[in-house]
């Protein structure tokens, strides 16, 4: 039988953008100037973790679900270049990125359930900047899934997922039933690169996009949050750069200096 | 019954410093009662730890698979505890656990979680608002949760415990719920650090991308040394593969609150800075002037390390002797 992944992508804001690119004001972020947006770096690992399951199992599909109100499509096509079959773009204005994952958690567990014959959602640990690391959580409680989170390796055997956590000194071998939702981190390895074939490939591929009505959302989930104020807050550094005759001197002074200030 | 319930955890014995935090942060915002979840072996003993930290009642769970730590039995014995406390606020902890267990637990309650957060409080009308630094810091947002119970967690070392206070009293329960194990632990494998723990360190010696490979790191280690503390790194050092993950300090790395933190060849990416930026003082080299991080420090000199270190290593010898 053919073994069912989703991957679950998201578009974001590069990461590295320089923070002095950002601008706080009026209780919105934003940033200066056109900086393309990017594939969640740790959504092209979920892509990843997918293609090797895929690899070692034969059998297997990989479908690509994303959540937003409009797609840079040469961005988010890019994990089809990489190898995955299907991508569909949840799209509406009800899908606006905000301060809330209620909307993005629905809209992703409607669709999973639309597909039908999902066995394994592939998800990153979390979405660059924010941290959050709720959203695949959700649409486990959602869907009533087992989940195992920040994954390194992800093997499928026999109706089960094997999942190798990263600890913060070491890691532990967790085992879930089938249907389940994994995360992944950045210690799985690097993402392969599209190749020319790959992306040639993408080109031809029409995504196939679910609006509120196809998902059968009524487009109120009632929020969880409401923001009441972004600001940029004091800060409280004032910072002193210490400086010498040359670098060494510079060195030599610092110690000094953190003796002066009681640091050291 | 209680008006706010601390999603606790026991470490060594003794309620986790962060579920300390927890009941810390929930009796200054003025919720009332204040409930606590301790799951584990030693829950009996460290209950009375709790209450003189300042809880009215403590669920306890003293076996099972909820006690040691199985987090699907953690999320079942959290909404079990919601229930029978009959809380509005719930509040947990960013630590390992509390990174799964709350989110989750937030969904069955039909909410989201206000993860993250370093100030939780009560506006007027008894809504919680949740304080978290965003974008590295460099921007602070503030929710008010909507739902009927709100659900929050707060950074580790955000706020401070209580003074214990030993004659307080309180309640001590055990906690009956039904636990529906799915993810099962089949092995863990701990990859033993030498020396200090990064968490604990006063003194972090950090390098990043600037040292340019695995040996410099032999200099941070005798500069750790010197000085009793731990070394960390920047993502990028250990991506490349000079240091293990476990030295990962960041947004997706280790949290570190030391009394001096020294930043060499680290660039001050945002990610980095959220796992660091409430060090005491903290301290950057790096040979760019316009580098992020000298923005964050309070001490900087703009130099190449390979210069700067050994000569900053040599004069700190002569002034410990
Ligand atoms: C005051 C405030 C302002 C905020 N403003 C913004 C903002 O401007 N921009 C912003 O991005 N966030 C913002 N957030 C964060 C926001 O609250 C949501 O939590 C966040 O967008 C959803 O969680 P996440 O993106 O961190 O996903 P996570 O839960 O961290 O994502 C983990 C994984 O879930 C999957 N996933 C998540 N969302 C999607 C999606 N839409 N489609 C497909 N897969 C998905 C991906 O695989 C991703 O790797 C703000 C938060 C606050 C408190
Ligand atoms: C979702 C997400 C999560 C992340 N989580 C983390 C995290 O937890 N922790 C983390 O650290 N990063 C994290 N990152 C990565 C982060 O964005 C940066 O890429 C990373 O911190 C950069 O590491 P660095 O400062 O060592 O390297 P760089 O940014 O390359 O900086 C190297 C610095 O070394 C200096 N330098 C070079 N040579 C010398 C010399 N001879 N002497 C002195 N200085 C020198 C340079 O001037 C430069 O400033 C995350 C990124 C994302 C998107």
């Amino acid at each position: 039988m053919t073994l069912h992944i989703v991957v679950t992508a998201k578009q974001v804001l590069d990461p590295e953008t320089p923070l002095s690119a950002f601008n706080v004001a009026d209780n919105a972020v934003s940033t200066a100037g056109n900086i393309p947006p990017v594939v969640n770096g740790y959504d092209e690992q979920a892509v990843e973790a997918a293609l090797r399951i895929k690899e070692a199992h034969g059998d297997a599909k990989v479908t690509v679900l994303s959540c937003g109100t409009d797609f840079a499509l040469d961005v988010i096509k890019k994990p089809l270049a990489m190898g995955a079959d299907e991508l569909v773009l949840l799209q509406d204005a009800a899908f606006e990125n905000s301060i809330d994952p209620t909307m993005a958690v629905a809209a992703l567990t409607a669709a999973i359930r639309k597909l039908g014959d999902v066995d394994l959602v592939i998800s990153g640990r979390q979405a660059s900047d924010w941290d959050n690391a709720q959203v695949p959580l959700g649409v486990a409680e959602s869907l009533g899934w087992a989940v195992a989170t920040i994954g390194r390796k992800v093997d499928v055997q026999d109706g089960t997922v094997r999942v190798e956590r990263v600890l913060p000194d070491g890691h532990e071998t967790v085992e879930a039933p089938l249907p389940a939702v994994v995360t992944v981190s950045n210690e799985l390895g690097t993402p392969r690169y599209p190749n020319m074939r790959g992306i040639m490939a993408a080109r031809r591929v029409q995504p196939t996009v679910w609006t509120v009505a196809d998902l059968d959302l009524d487009g109120t989930a009632s929020p969880a949050f409401e923001l009441v104020s972004l600001k940029k807050p004091e800060r409280a550094v004032q910072t002193e750069m210490i400086t010498g005759d040359d670098d060494a001197d510079a060195g030599r002074k610092l110690a000094l200096r953190l003796r002066e200030e009681r640091v050291l | 019954m209680a008006d706010a319930l601390i999603i606790g955890e026991i470490t060594d014995g003794a309620p986790a410093s962060a579920t300390l935090e927890g009941i810390a942060a929930a009796r200054r915002m003025g919720a009332g009662q204040v409930a606590v979840l301790l799951p584990g072996a030693d829950a009996a003993s460290a209950a009375s730890a709790a209450i003189a930290g300042g809880a009215d009642i403590v669920y306890t769970i003293v076996d099972g698979p909820a006690a040691d730590g199985e987090f699907d039995a953690l999320v079942d014995a959290a909404q079990a505890a919601v229930t029978l406390s009959g809380a509005r606020y719930v509040i947990g902890a960013k630590t390992l656990t509390g990174r799964d267990v709350m989110p989750r637990l937030a969904f069955r309650l039909g909410t989201a979680l206000a993860s993250d957060c370093s100030v939780v409080s009560l506006d007027d009308s008894g809504r919680l608002i949740a304080t978290r630094p965003v974008y590295g810091g460099n921007a602070e947002a503030s929710v008010a949760c909507l739902g009927s119970v709100a659900v929050a967690s707060l950074r580790p070392k955000s706020v401070d415990a209580l003074e214990p206070d030993t004659s307080r009293i309180g309640e001590v329960s055990p906690l009956a719920f039904e636990a529906n194990v799915r993810t099962r632990v089949l092995e863990r494998v701990e990859e033993a650090g030498e020396g200090v723990r990064l968490e604990n360190a006063r003194v972090v010696v950090s390098g990043g991308r600037g040292l340019g490979g695995p040996e410099p790191f032999d200099s941070l280690r005798e500069l750790a040394n010197m000085l009793g503390g731990a070394v960390g790194a920047s993502r990028a050092a250990c991506d490349a593969g000079w240091v293990p993950s476990g030295y990962q300090v960041g947004l997706t790395g280790k949290t570190v609150t030391p009394d001096l933190y020294i930043a060499v060849g680290i660039s001050g990416a945002s990610q980095h800075m959220a796992g660091c930026s409430n060090s005491r003082t903290l301290v950057a080299i790096n040979k760019d002037a316009g580098a992020n991080i000298f923005k964050e420090a309070r001490f900087g000199v703009a130099g190449d390390w390979q210069k700067v270190l050994p000569a900053f290593m040599e004069q700190l010898h002569e002034l410990m002797g």
